[in-house]
């Protein structure tokens, strides 16, 4: 897909597709399919609520806390519903632990399904052709695109998620996170 | 369907190009087509599936050309356009051409809140036990619907083993066609990379699908 992105240049120029949004939206309106109030709460949670801090709590907190640890890994939908991280892309999630010997990756080949509730909305580099077509054929590929090289005998565990359920990538803790520096009720900020 | 959107293995998209402190949207339109396509579901009386399919099923050059959220908007244009809720011809007009036909519903404020904090699980209770069992060996059947369907191309005809039971889903193909829920049993199924693209692929690759039992097949019988 095209990465060319609309950029709004403050003037009374629209691009046809803005013109074109805002003509279905009025008709929705006029029609009373819609309820202006419902776009918002929509628009503003994954605009200023729901993003990848969430995720980075849960991450955080089961580099400290080996029994958190435990149960999110055995039980995650329960722990991450316990805090407060559960909804819509939420529903089914599954947590898959990087060791010193695999390194898992998450796609979405057919779509651009992501979990929601820990990570917001997907990016556009997780949604675009790149990513998609490559991560299930030439992940070292796409590893080192990141700026990430691993060693040839890492294993690469790749989840194609081609169904409801979302998987979160628990990363291997690399020294520097330190108990004091992390929140101690995830989850409340 | 086999679409563009079934974009695994394919070659010639070029490097990914991760962007910093990436927005949730990168326009304002792309946040109203994200509200309206969510809300409008209520009216329509379309379900996830449904919306999948009316995103993918457009010829592929239309489909790689636009951005995520034109695919976003074109999507929903089709679901109302099907539903005779809004035509093209009023989009055009930018005002309604006739009066509204009976919506299934209004997402308001509180069912917004609720969408969005609970979402909508896909788990059912199962009628019958799970055909299959972790560590069998299980083959994609070689299908093509041209229906939605979320078997992807690059594991159909291929050996994998069952890795977990996800339990009973929606099925998604069943569901994208209006004949109801038809819950199935659903599993992670991992596939050796070797088994997938060949013997040059690279030996410490796995990967996994989930897929929904009636897309399954034991490895022996087949394909």
């Amino acid at each position: 897909m095209s990465h060319e992105h609309e950029h709004d240049h403050g003037g009374s120029h629209l691009s046809e597709v803005e013109l074109r949004v805002r003509a279905l939206e009025s008709v929705l309106l006029q029609k009373g399919y819609i309820d202006p109030a419902a776009i918002d709460v929509l628009i503003e949670a994954y605009e200023t609520k729901i993003g990848p801090r969430n995720g980075a709590k849960v991450v955080a907190k089961a580099w400290v806390d080996q029994a958190f640890r435990r149960k999110l890994l055995s039980e995650p939908a329960q722990t991450l519903a316990s805090l407060g991280f559960a909804g819509l892309q939420g529903e089914h999630t599954t947590i898959v632990e990087n060791t010193p010997k695999l390194h898992n990756m998450v796609v979405c080949t057919l779509c651009s399904c992501y979990p929601w509730p820990l990570l917001g909305l997907p990016p556009v580099w997780y949604k675009s052709g790149p990513y998609r077509s490559r991560a299930v054929i030439d992940p070292r590929g796409v590893l080192r695109d990141f700026g990430v090289e691993l060693p040839d005998d890492t294993e690469i565990r790749v989840w194609d998620s081609t169904a409801e359920v979302r998987y979160l990538d628990l990363p291997a803790r690399r020294g520097g996170a330190r108990r004091s520096s992390l929140p101690s009720s995830p989850g409340t900020a | 369907m086999n679409g563009a959107h079934d974009m695994g293995g394919v070659h010639g998209f070029g490097r990914v190009v991760p962007e910093a402190d990436e927005p949730s949207f990168h326009a304002k339109w792309e946040s109203r087509v994200f509200g309206l396509a969510l809300a409008a579901g209520r009216a329509g009386q379309w379900n996830i599936d449904m919306g999948r399919f009316a995103r993918e099923n457009r010829p592929p050059a239309d489909y790689l050309a636009k951005s995520y959220f034109e695919i976003w908007l074109a999507g929903l244009e089709t679901l109302l356009a099907e539903r005779g809720l809004v035509s093209a011809d009023e989009i055009e007009a930018s005002r309604p051409l006739g009066e509204p036909k009976k919506a299934g519903g209004i997402l308001d404020r509180a069912a917004a809140e609720a969408l969005v904090s609970r979402g909508r699980v896909a788990e059912r209770p199962a009628s019958v036990p799970a055909r299959f069992r972790a560590g069998d060996r299980v083959r994609a059947k070689n299908i093509h619907p041209t229906t939605h369907t979320r078997l992807p191309r690059y594991v159909r005809g291929r050996v994998g083993i069952v890795e977990r039971l996800c339990g009973c889903h929606v099925f998604a193909d069943a569901n994208a066609l209006g004949q109801g829920e038809n819950p199935q049993w659903l599993y992670t199924v991992r596939f050796d990379a070797r088994d997938l693209w060949g013997a040059e692929a690279d030996p410490k690759l796995k990967v996994s699908v989930d897929a929904w039992e009636p897309y399954l097949e034991p490895a022996d019988e087949g394909p």
